[in-house]
């Protein structure tokens, strides 16, 4: 059931404030999401003042400079710093989107950075993604046949191969499924934007044979009906792909083989 | 118990609190709301014919309609039924499997806006002619 406000050990207080060192000359100012498991307190929002004249473009960038030099304590997950890896995905500014790909420059004013929303905080700004992953598994995303294999690759025509396209570059950030308030209040029993798009990905494959046992896995009220078409997805995705139309892809398949 | 047996409480990320209000979600949600608002304004147009079969009655309830809060009640039932319906069809064509571009998303989202408002002033003050 939808709980719209945060559970008691959950609200955010007021944290410290670290300002710039003297000297700055283009001072922007984080505040940013903390929590550690360690001190049974509550959340709370630190404010760091950053030099942005000694700081990299990317909101990574000011996170790792805050976490060489103010606080080492300051936890967050990153990788490739790039944009492939999906690794640090979180709330900058009010909407999800990976902290290597966003610029500074990009927000006005304060520059807020909270974790994926509705998640369970393993520490600062990692969330617990047990659960998407799990869901992941559920879908079986991997290529199925019953039919015995060739002796060599399995081919697809030009066409065939472009009918991936939009769905493989998914790199499996969740910034979409941590948008989407279905998400939010169904969570463990919707699968999310994230695991339908892989899932359409496989229902899309020339090469798969299991697409009515992927179907029926799918026919189900929660699992993928409680998606209302909302497209805070489409709208966060920092990889521009679509997971609304996947999702409806997945619909229409499902009425096509009833009629 | 060492530190790292310790059962751990881990907090909820914000949510509602936290992200941005967009065009996408709050249609969304508006689209729930005007449902609901249509429910109750069925109940309301329950009423007013049960209040016709009193004088006395639809009197007071007439009295309340052309009051000012009564008018704010009316027409937003009159701006959910517009709303409502523009944003079906938008759905309909999104079941279809048409709209999901983000750009097709904004430019429907604001059509919708855009038609349910002016349709709610054109048939407030085309009703008030009629009377």
């Amino acid at each position: 059931m939808a709980e719209f406000t945060l559970p008691a050990n959950s609200k955010v207080g007021v944290g410290d404030t670290y300002k710039a060192p003297a000297g700055a000359s283009r001072i922007k100012t984080f505040k940013v999401y903390r929590w550690t498991p360690d001190d049974g307190k509550n959340p709370r929002l630190d404010t760091y003042e950053v030099d942005l004249a000694t700081c990299g473009p990317m909101i990574l960038d000011a996170l790792i400079k805050i976490k060489n030099e103010v606080d080492s304590s300051l936890t967050f997950r990153r990788s490739c710093r790039e944009g492939v890896c999906g690794s640090c995905a979180m709330n900058i500014d009010g909407t999800n989107t990976l902290a290597c790909t966003k610029y500074i420059d990009d927000v006005k004013g304060d520059i807020r950075i909270y974790p994926l929303p509705h998640m369970p905080v393993v520490r600062d700004l990692v969330p617990d993604l047990t659960v998407p992953y799990a869901q992941l598994a559920s879908i079986e995303p991997w290529l199925k046949s019953t039919t015995q294999p060739p002796t060599r690759e399995r081919l697809q025509s030009p066409e065939e191969r472009a009918k991936l396209d939009g769905l493989w570059e998914c790199i499996l950030c969740f910034c979409c499924s941590t948008a989407c308030p279905s998400y939010w209040w169904q969570g463990e029993r919707y699968l999310g934007p994230a695991i339908l798009l892989q899932a359409y990905r496989w229902l899309a494959d020339s090469r798969d044979e299991a697409k009515g046992e992927r179907l029926d896995n799918l026919e189900d009220p929660f699992r993928l009906y409680r998606c209302h078409t909302i497209m805070n997805c489409t709208k966060t995705c920092p990889k521009g792909l679509n997971p609304a139309k996947a999702i409806a892809e997945i619909k229409k398949l499902l009425i096509e083989r009833t009629v | 118990m060492s530190v790292a047996n310790r059962p751990v409480h881990r907090p909820l990320s914000p949510h509602l609190q936290v992200y941005r209000p967009q065009l996408t979600s709050v249609l969304s949600i508006l689209h729930r709301a005007t449902g609901v608002a249509l429910a109750v304004g069925a109940l309301y147009l329950a009423l007013w014919v049960i209040c016709a079969t009193s004088p006395r009655a639809y009197v007071t309830f007439q009295s309340f309609n052309t009051s000012l809060l009564g008018r704010f009640v009316l027409g937003g039932w009159l701006f959910s039924a517009f709303y409502h319906l523009c944003n079906g069809i938008r759905h309909l064509f999104w079941d279809a499997g048409y709209g999901f571009e983000l750009k097709d998303a904004y430019r429907s989202g604001w059509i919708v806006v855009g038609v349910s408002l002016v349709a709610t002033i054109v048939s407030w003050i085309v009703g008030l002619r009629l009377i």
